[in-house]
């Protein structure tokens, strides 16, 4: 399983594997706010953690697609699929999601306190939206490959995994956001909706690779 | 020669087996038995079946109708999954990795090490390429390397659906070599090929013949 995690790992940093394109788009989105809501320094301060998560959630969605898609085309899939006595089908998902967040979804997180800076955030803004974007991302990727493996035989099935994944997401985003707002709003609280979106995590965790597992077995043709 | 009354070699067996794609069926009532040590041919014209019957073998097909199962597996093997290699039209071998790096991982993530990594490579002809990137081979070469993953992890069972495409007349015959040794191991060996294996206990299933 470490071996299936190293080669993604690999596989993602090389030429071709697209674990830069989310983090371009990011700055891309959070660069662009700005000019488009003006010079107002307080109102950016205080849509800055929504809008980072919102971006991060979008940029995150974007190399889903390949998850599956890759291994398919070359014929990998099979092979993973054939291996399920030995490892268990959804645990390889699992393993692929991990190594997929490591890749794409991880420098994400680095990046947003650079881009909090754009958006006039207060440190504890920035920290805050930084650890609800590290705990609540991987919710995101966990459901988003069941979203892959369902549409991994359609030749352009990047919009339609984000059109069906982007509802469940949204739990992640409300309880992500409103806990990067508890920690700077005072009578705001942090820790419980930190929790529920620990809890998100989890949960999705366990249903994502299961459900990915399901649709992988039964996308043979 | 070992008989099928003594229940003790492992055999793959299918009964009555059914295939279908897409809802139209594409073959009827299979029935075949190939135990350690012997080997299945699989012939007929283009569209079949033959490519189909062994996804249907692997798995990643349901089956129409019928069964097909191991027997006499033993703990190690308990189903087909477990049991068998397979190497389909693809080579399921990452472009972006070396030859050797993806044979380790296959090697690692599949379990079972039998050969290492160069001894693989040089049992197809391709000692010394190992840190080559696969996309940098020719078609025959990356084959050749996909075949090697068939050695550096043991499967008793190899399904092969076209294993010698792209292939030329020598690696043809040391690929042939190498069926002859995995069956003389007492491996299984079903494949959709036209190449004549050179077996003495080769079974022939001719799917054109069927329909």
């Amino acid at each position: 399983m470490l071996a299936l995690y190293l080669r993604d790992l690999k596989l993602g940093v090389r030429a071709g594997g697209g674990a830069l394109t989310g983090v371009i788009f990011f700055l891309a989105v959070i660069a662009t706010i700005p000019f488009g809501v003006g010079p107002d320094l307080n109102l950016l301060a205080r849509i800055g953690p929504a809008i980072l998560w919102i971006g991060a959630l979008l940029a995150s969605l974007l190399g889903l697609d390949r998850l599956f898609q890759a291994e398919r085309e070359d014929g990998s899939l099979d092979l993973l699929v054939l291996n399920g006595d030995r490892h268990m089908l959804a645990f390889t998902v699992f393993i692929k999601c991990l190594a997929h967040w490591t890749v794409s979804v991880l420098p994400l997180v680095v990046a947003s306190p650079l881009l909090g800076l754009f958006m006039n955030m207060t440190p504890a803004g920035i920290g805050a939206t930084a650890l609800t974007l590290l705990v609540g991302t991987p919710a995101i990727t966990f459901i988003g490959a069941a979203g892959a493996a369902v549409a991994v035989a359609l030749p352009r099935g990047g919009l339609l995994i984000s059109v069906l994944v982007l509802p469940i997401t949204i739990p992640a985003l409300i309880f992500g956001v409103s806990a990067s707002y508890g920690a700077v709003n005072d009578p705001d609280p942090f820790l419980q909706p930190f929790l529920i979106l620990a809890a998100l995590t989890l949960f999705l965790a366990v249903i994502g690779p299961l459900a990915a597992a399901l649709a992988l077995r039964h996308s043979g043709d | 020669m070992q008989t099928f009354g003594e229940g003790k070699t492992m055999r793959l067996v299918a009964e009555n087996l059914s295939g279908e794609r897409g809802g139209e069926p594409v073959f009827e009532d299979i029935d075949f038995s190939v135990e350690e040590g012997e080997s299945l041919v699989v012939t007929g014209p283009n569209g079949s079946g033959k490519s189909t019957l062994l996804r249907v073998i692997a798995g990643f097909l349901p089956a129409a109708g019928g069964s097909v199962r191991i027997a006499e597996g033993g703990e190690a093997f308990p189903s087909i999954a477990s049991a068998c290699h397979y190497l389909g039209h693809q080579n399921a071998m990452k472009t972006a990795l070396t030859v050797g790096e993806n044979l380790a991982f296959w090697r690692r993530f599949s379990g079972g090490g039998r050969f290492e990594i160069a001894a693989a490579l040089d049992a197809v002809g391709l000692g010394g390429i190992g840190h080559l990137p696969f996309g940098y081979l020719s078609t025959g070469q990356r084959r050749r390397a996909a075949i090697a993953k068939l050695l550096v992890s043991h499967r008793p069972v190899w399904l092969l659906d076209e294993p010698t495409a792209g292939l030329d007349k020598s690696s043809e015959d040391r690929f042939a070599d190498l069926m002859k040794a995995h069956c003389t191991g007492g491996g299984i060996v079903v494949a959709a090929t036209h190449l004549p294996l050179g077996l003495a206990r080769a079974k022939t299933l001719d799917m054109g013949a069927r329909n």
